[in-house]
């Protein structure tokens, strides 16, 4: 909306309200995603984080049309790209822009490709898909040339090879390559680095860099590495049980975060610089998305919510903090109390801009 | 705090009392030259393929109330290792001490009392539980085939047990599916402390967990050492994790260990470039440090363990390697007589950061 500003200024390329996702399952219907508005603008990077069933990775599958069917099903919401309601398309039309406007890379790399074409075949396949007219001399080409931007070695040999003779490293940047080849507008990169080993994860990232530098492509990170995203993104929406809980810059999450759940992240990470003397968890169990509870979604693992009313009674709507930084909590204004407290017990300066000036609300509760 | 059990006593090698428990920073495990390989078959009768060093000449030494923390990526052989020195695979070379004694080549039946002390935790305990068993009955298990079911309390040890991992005692009639991940690697857990050991070989055991609920097994494990005294063996692939839980640190490649030491010694004063690479590798959650940070992209994979380089495993991806590197291995060596070993023959050049690479300010 207008009060979610663009860093560029300009409209947003994508833009998601209100998005509903539900799954039949033997034990009920699993709201995966439940009100989901986020905006992605134009060659900027929103990571999007949340732990395992929070919707982050649904509400991108929703969007282009590849939620698990037939069990899963968008329920209501718009998902606005370039003025285009990408809930109301066809399979045709989305089969269109997936692959050429809206590339993809997802997590597990080697279950990725097919086993049994040659890597070149599928590269090239995936390059005259979308462009008809191009032959196939010069779609192995353009094959090779986006290969070599991903850092395949000695793509003339590697191109002939089949997946079982790449490494996941490898796999993941020819997935990589297919989901930039026809520079598109919008990339989704679901966990692109969370299977693979630290110094592989390090190359990867560098060819997401170089590829998001080079096509210009709007992203969306999806991932529950808090690293991952203070290193790449300019943007942040943290998901909590089907719901953004927090959204705004990659400083006002990190330095001066106004949701519960987003210090009770950040406060149970181990540091590599070691300085938290103890971590302090997040209480208590992810929630049960048949029957998420009442009211604020997070309210029984709230360090904040002391029993009151609202806490378990209302949604909490994502409000304004300030120009761009958005919380859905009852009582974010104390907030910044709880990361002090958080502070002095792991000695880590979460949510530095907090602490040097105690914002509205230290002193209460 | 870390640092006099790094350096307390020397090792002992007249055995302990196997049941009784020792004063925190007793060496309970010393493994020397531990190699464990394994032949590769080629198809259904050539038996003769090639030979996988999977762990090649590993020193190890672990002390009550500590913890070693063995990291390094996929297929560097840190879960053999783990699997190795609690006698689970056969060890090819090396010898195992267990408080003095030595276990490397027990049969199965001298190795029974030796089972009891020593437990191992894997990533996803639900894989290595019965799904038709209540988690009672799993907490049970150990005990009754040791005999000690009924002496160590029965039922109220079960009871004892869920309390210690921080689960109610109703839970002992549910089944392993009805529980989430976090509450399952306390399961996990239980069932690994049952039988009341003192070593606990924990082989990724928070991998698998989101950050809110890793953070909840990690403090129990801290938690459970103070109380318990337990010594761990801590398999990671996560550096900060490591960093974290661990008093002593052992970085692993292609089955060698290239650097050991405190972590402060191997996180702050690395002396080993795979070292360098790997924790450039982690990104920090400040976006502060963005662009202030030296990072070192390794160019290319992990060498295949059935042919690995000559001289330094490392060599084929290190910027720092010369010809000396492919023809002499390193030993893993105690530069500075403070513990902190090294294994690389250049260490002195480390400093110096290859081209290419954005440099700290």
């Amino acid at each position: 909306m207008s009060d979610v500003p663009a860093l560029s200024g300009e409209a947003p390329l994508l833009s998601i309200r209100d998005l509903v996702t539900v799954f039949d399952t033997p034990e009920g219907i699993v709201r995966a995603v439940s009100g989901v508005s986020y905006d992605v603008h134009p060659g900027e990077v929103v990571g999007v984080v949340g732990e395992s069933g929070s919707g982050k990775s649904v509400t991108a599958m929703s969007l282009v049309g590849l939620v698990e069917q037939p069990a899963g099903r968008i329920v209501s919401g718009r998902a606005l790209f370039d003025g285009e309601d990408l809930l109301a398309a066809s399979p045709k039309r989305l089969r269109q822009l997936r692959g050429s406007q809206i590339g993809f890379v997802f997590q597990d790399p080697m279950t990725s490709l097919n086993p049994v074409l040659r890597v070149g075949t599928q590269v090239v396949e995936a390059i005259r898909l979308h462009d008809r007219k191009i032959s196939r001399r010069e779609a192995r080409d353009r094959a090779l040339e986006v290969l070599k931007l991903v850092g395949i070695p000695n793509p003339e040999k590697r191109i002939d090879q089949y997946p079982f003779q790449y490494s996941g490293g490898m796999v993941q940047r020819v997935m990589l390559a297919m989901a930039i080849v026809h520079r598109p507008r919008l990339l989704i990169a679901d966990e692109p680095t969370t299977a693979l080993d630290p110094t592989i994860q390090a190359q990867i990232l560098d060819v997401l860099r170089e590829a998001q530098r080079e096509t210009r492509a709007a992203t969306i990170l999806i991932t529950h590495d808090l690293g991952l995203v203070a290193e790449m993104c300019d943007r942040v929406v943290v998901m909590y049980a089907g719901r953004v809980v927090e959204s705004g810059g990659v400083d006002q999450i990190f330095h001066r975060p106004r949701h519960p759940y987003t210090v009770g992240l950040m406060a149970s990470l181990p540091r590599l610089d070691g300085r938290a003397e103890r971590l302090v968890p997040v209480p208590g169990q992810p929630p049960n998305l048949v029957q998420t509870p009442s009211g604020c979604a997070f309210h029984p693992r709230c360090a904040l919510r002391q029993e009151r009313l609202p806490c378990v009674e209302l949604v909490p709507p994502l409000a304004q903090i300030e120009p761009g930084h958005r919380s859905a909590c009852h009582f974010s204004d104390e907030v910044p109390t709880l990361v002090a407290a958080v502070a002095r017990e792991t000695g880590v300066a979460l949510g530095r801009d907090l602490l040097v000036e105690p914002a509205v609300g230290e002193g209460e509760a | 705090m870390t640092g006099d059990l790094a350096t307390m006593g020397p090792a002992s090698q007249v055995p302990l009392p196997l049941h009784e428990r020792s004063p925190k920073g007793t060496e309970i495990l010393r493994v020397r030259g531990l190699k464990k390989h394994f032949a590769m078959r080629l198809g259904l009768w050539e038996r003769h393929g090639d030979v996988v060093k999977a762990v090649d000449g590993v020193d190890l030494t672990i002390r009550s109330g500590e913890t070693l923390g063995l990291v390094g990526e996929s297929g560097c052989g840190k879960s053999t290792t783990g699997r190795t020195v609690v006698r689970l695979l056969e060890p090819t070379a090396g010898t195992i001490h267990f408080r003095g004694y030595d276990i490397t080549h027990l049969s199965r039946r001298e190795l029974r009392p030796f089972r009891r002390e020593m437990q191992v935790v894997f990533q996803d305990p639900q894989s290595s539980v019965n799904p038709r068993h209540t988690v009672g009955e799993i907490l049970a298990e150990p005990l009754k085939l040791h005999d000690v079911y009924e002496s160590s309390g029965g039922e109220k040890r079960v009871q004892e047990l869920l309390d210690l991992v921080g689960l109610s005692s109703n839970h002992a009639k549910r089944y392993p599916h009805e529980f989430s991940g976090g509450q399952r690697q306390r399961i996990g857990l239980a069932r690994a402390l049952a039988l009341r050991p003192q070593l606990l070989v924990l082989d990724e055991p928070v991998s698998a967990l989101d950050v809110s609920i890793q953070a909840q097994i990690i403090n129990l494990l801290e938690d459970l050492q103070d109380e318990l005294g337990l010594a761990y063996l801590f398999i990671a692939h996560d550096l900060s994790v490591v960093r974290h839980i661990a008093h002593r640190v052992a970085v692993m490649y292609l089955g060698h260990i290239m650097e050991t030491g405190t972590p402060e010694q191997v996180y702050r004063s690395t002396g080993h470039p795979y070292t360098k690479a790997l924790l450039s590798a982690v990104s920090i959650p400040d976006p502060s440090l963005r662009d202030a940070r030296e990072r070192i992209v390794l160019q290319g994979d992990v060498p295949n363990p059935a042919s690995p380089p000559s001289g330094c495993p490392f060599r084929t991806r290190c910027w720092l390697a010369d010809e000396r590197c492919a023809v002499e291995t390193p030993p893993l060596t105690d530069r500075l007589g403070d513990g902190h070993m090294t294994a690389c023959h250049y260490p002195e050049r480390l400093s110096p950061v290859p081209t290419g690479t954005p440099l700290a300010q």
